[in-house]
């Protein structure tokens, strides 16, 4: 299996753009973030973007987690897809970051995502997903 | 002592089985070493140089006696017998085989315990004051909040994936006791106006780059507790260098950035964050400060000791503390007896340890960041039967905060990272002092001691510190002083040219001598080193 992809929508058929590009240009709908990226750049722009694609050259670089939070906060709601070296390990941290679609390097293993995304009921903090934190479930 | 409810158990269940899948996996041959590193790091799991090191959680330092028990059976069942106790309050096992790694944390999480974070550039364990909750001069029980940190910061999406480690202390006396502003956040709670609050020290850290974390916020109001620990972590996910493993520690964004550049960053992401509804409701809170409420200590019972024996009295005066309980003390076990390896705890001891808790201090025990033990509430009229059972156990050394209570790491004797042994040398100076009036007249000298420059044996924080370095293929030792871990926090200065293994102990002697000779009144080692200065010291090392 290759890519994932948690939407019912059809996927754009639009290559993305590296984002000065994006910035400069007023038709693109689809764009590519660097991890040194400044994701808030886009918020302006958010109502005309389908496609937000954050790059994960080495897998031990986070900062695609923090953009892709900051975009689902600023009320972002089309595809966030997280490309490159994107371990089946870090789906799970990476669908609670917000994102919805993934083209991983080397394909991941079905069974093992399947696995991976129902290993755990419940979260202890509220991300950008719908999990309900523990403390909510507590108290109501 | 905090209590799993079913969902604290089911998340630590779910652990077990998804690290048993990792383990599977890179066993079948399904990841590389390179893609497993970074999975079993995360669970406190590293390859050392003889074999695994397993790191295991114990948060904030406290544990009641079931668990020091497993404690002590996984030392006996998968190890060599013996635990390492270590600076951040854990316990670290040093002949781990693979393999047994599903089935040791399936045993720990029968007792509520696990080694999540442990290791990996994430959140680590939260460490706090051993004595918390029993020590008189603490404004509320620190624990409760780094119990809430642990839950916020357990598998937390956004900050698993950090530049670097990130080592977070909690306490809440004005006398630390934690080292709480070498963490990459420490912080103090605090009260203004009667309101709870916290105020954030961020960017401490000992390593290459020591730093003393500077006051990027004053007061946290309580409530903001979680947003503001949020935007902090946020600001250091997004903008921490990842170009430089060395450069990489949030003190060095702080450095980089100046402290109020980076604390007008996390205001301004504050004031975002806080609107994500992330912090619990004060409910959970006082959900969780149940756990630690006091024990139930026995009021009028007497407040004297008998002092008949005089080796009794000598251990009473130094490893036993004042309790704010009248009738009840503090006890710290100190792992350091002379020829003893710092920390280390046989399988037997550990059982002790746990038998007196269970019979004389409700249960209750703390590790402490000098790598000792502490019964945090003991009766006054039980201390006599306490020590006498830590004497049977070969626990009963009487040097708390002397020159031989060293804070050593593992060093080269098991570390990978290690350039030089740390072990030896601290059996060498604390066989070197080991007249036990020589250490009473030296008085509370703090003697720290790393066996590489990550600084894991805290030596910049060490009135004396050492550290181990690879001189052309030989190991040498460089001498530093001045420095403290506590209320006070500085950090060391090198002396000068290094020495080898036998010179560093004459070293550290000449530097004593000269203490002896300098010293007014009731000056402590720091003292006088702070009133005299570096030079004297410098002069009577070299000559």
């Amino acid at each position: 299996m290759g890519n994932l992809r948690f939407r019912d929508d059809a996927a754009l058929d639009q290559p993305a753009v590296a984002l000065s590009a994006f910035l400069d240009q007023s038709n693109a709908t689809a764009v590519r973030l660097e991890p040194g990226e400044d994701a808030r750049l886009l918020i302006p722009h958010l109502d005309r973007i389908a496609l937000v694609e954050v790059a994960f050259p080495k897998f031990r670089d986070g900062r695609g987690y923090s953009a892709a939070r900051i975009l689902r906060e600023a009320g972002y709601a089309g595809e966030l897809r997280a490309q490159g070296d994107v371990l089946v390990d870090q789906i799970r941290e990476m669908r609670r970051c917000g994102f919805d679609s993934f083209v991983p390097d080397k394909p991941l293993d079905e069974a093992v995502v399947k696995t991976t995304l129902a290993r755990y009921d419940n979260v202890y903090q509220r991300a950008a997903d719908a999990a309900v934190p523990v403390w909510k479930l507590r108290h109501g | 002592m905090y209590k799993y409810d079913q969902y604290d158990q089911a998340i630590v269940d779910a652990r077990v089985d998804e690290f048993r899948d990792q383990v599977r996996r890179r066993m079948a041959g399904e990841m590389t070493e390179d893609q497993f590193k970074p999975l079993r790091l995360m669970n406190g799991l590293y390859l050392q140089l003889h074999a695994y090191m397993l790191r295991v959680a114990i948060p904030y330092g406290t544990l009641d006696s079931r668990q020091m028990r497993m404690l002590a059976h996984i030392a006996r069942k998968y190890d060599r017998d013996y635990g390492h106790f270590t600076t951040r309050q854990n316990i670290q096992y040093n002949w781990i085989k693979l393999e047994d790694a599903g089935d040791i944390l399936a045993d720990l999480a029968t007792v509520e315990m696990h080694a999540i974070q442990t290791s990996g550039n994430c959140i680590r364990n939260i460490s706090s004051d051993q004595y918390a909750g029993a020590a008189a001069d603490e404004i509320t029980d620190p624990r409760p909040w780094a119990e809430l940190l642990r839950q916020w910061s357990t598998f937390h999406p956004e900050f698993s994936y950090l530049p670097r480690k990130f080592k977070i202390a909690v306490i809440a006396a004005d006398e630390d006791r934690a080292a709480m502003r070498l963490h990459d956040i420490g912080i103090q709670l605090v009260e203004r106006d009667g309101k709870l609050g916290a105020a954030f020290y961020v960017g401490g850290g000992m390593g290459r780059t020591p730093m003393v974390a500077p006051l990027i916020k004053d007061f946290v109001p309580i409530e903001d507790f979680l947003s503001y620990s949020e935007a902090c972590l946020r600001v250091y996910n997004r903008y921490g260098r990842r170009d430089n493993i060395y450069k990489a520690r949030i003190k060095i964004l702080i450095h980089e950035l100046g402290a109020e550049k980076y604390a007008a960053e996390v205001e301004q992401e504050f004031a975002h964050v806080k609107s994500l509804g992330i912090d619990p409701p004060a409910a959970e809170l006082e959900r969780i400060a149940a756990f630690f409420a006091p024990p139930a200590f026995e009021a009028g019972i007497a407040d004297s000791v008998d002092r008949n024996d005089p080796d009794f009295a000598v251990w009473l005066d130094q490893n036993v503390k004042a309790h704010k309980q009248p009738g009840y003390a503090i006890v710290n076990i100190s792992l350091k007896k002379t020829g003893d390896i710092p920390g280390d705890a046989s399988s037997a001891q550990i059982d002790v340890m746990a038998d007196i808790a269970k019979d004389y201090s409700f249960d209750e025990l703390r590790v402490t960041h000098a790598q000792n033990i502490v019964l945090p509430h003991v009766a006054k009229r039980d201390l006599y039967a306490v020590w006498q059972k830590l004497v049977e156990a070969d626990l009963a050394a009487a040097n708390l905060d002397l020159i031989s209570d060293i804070i050593a790491c593992p060093g080269l004797d098991y570390c990978s990272l290690a350039n030089a042994r740390s072990i030896p040398v601290a059996q060498k100076i604390a066989k070197r002092f080991a007249d036990p009036v020589r250490q009473r007249d030296l008085g509370e000298l703090k003697l720290k001691i790393s066996g590489c420059i990550n600084a894991c044996g805290h030596h910049h924080a060490g009135h004396i510190g050492i550290l181990g370095v690879d001189k052309k293929g030989t190991e040498n030792y460089q001498l530093s002083l001045g420095g403290s871990g506590a209320e006070d926090t500085s950090i060391g200065k090198i002396t000068g040219p290094g020495f080898d293994e036998d010179g560093i102990v004459d070293a550290v002697e000449r530097v004593t001598d000269k203490f002896i000779q300098l010293r007014e009144g009731d000056e402590r080692f720091l003292d006088t080193y702070r009133r005299v200065g570096f030079d004297p010291f410098k002069e009577a090392i070299y000559g």
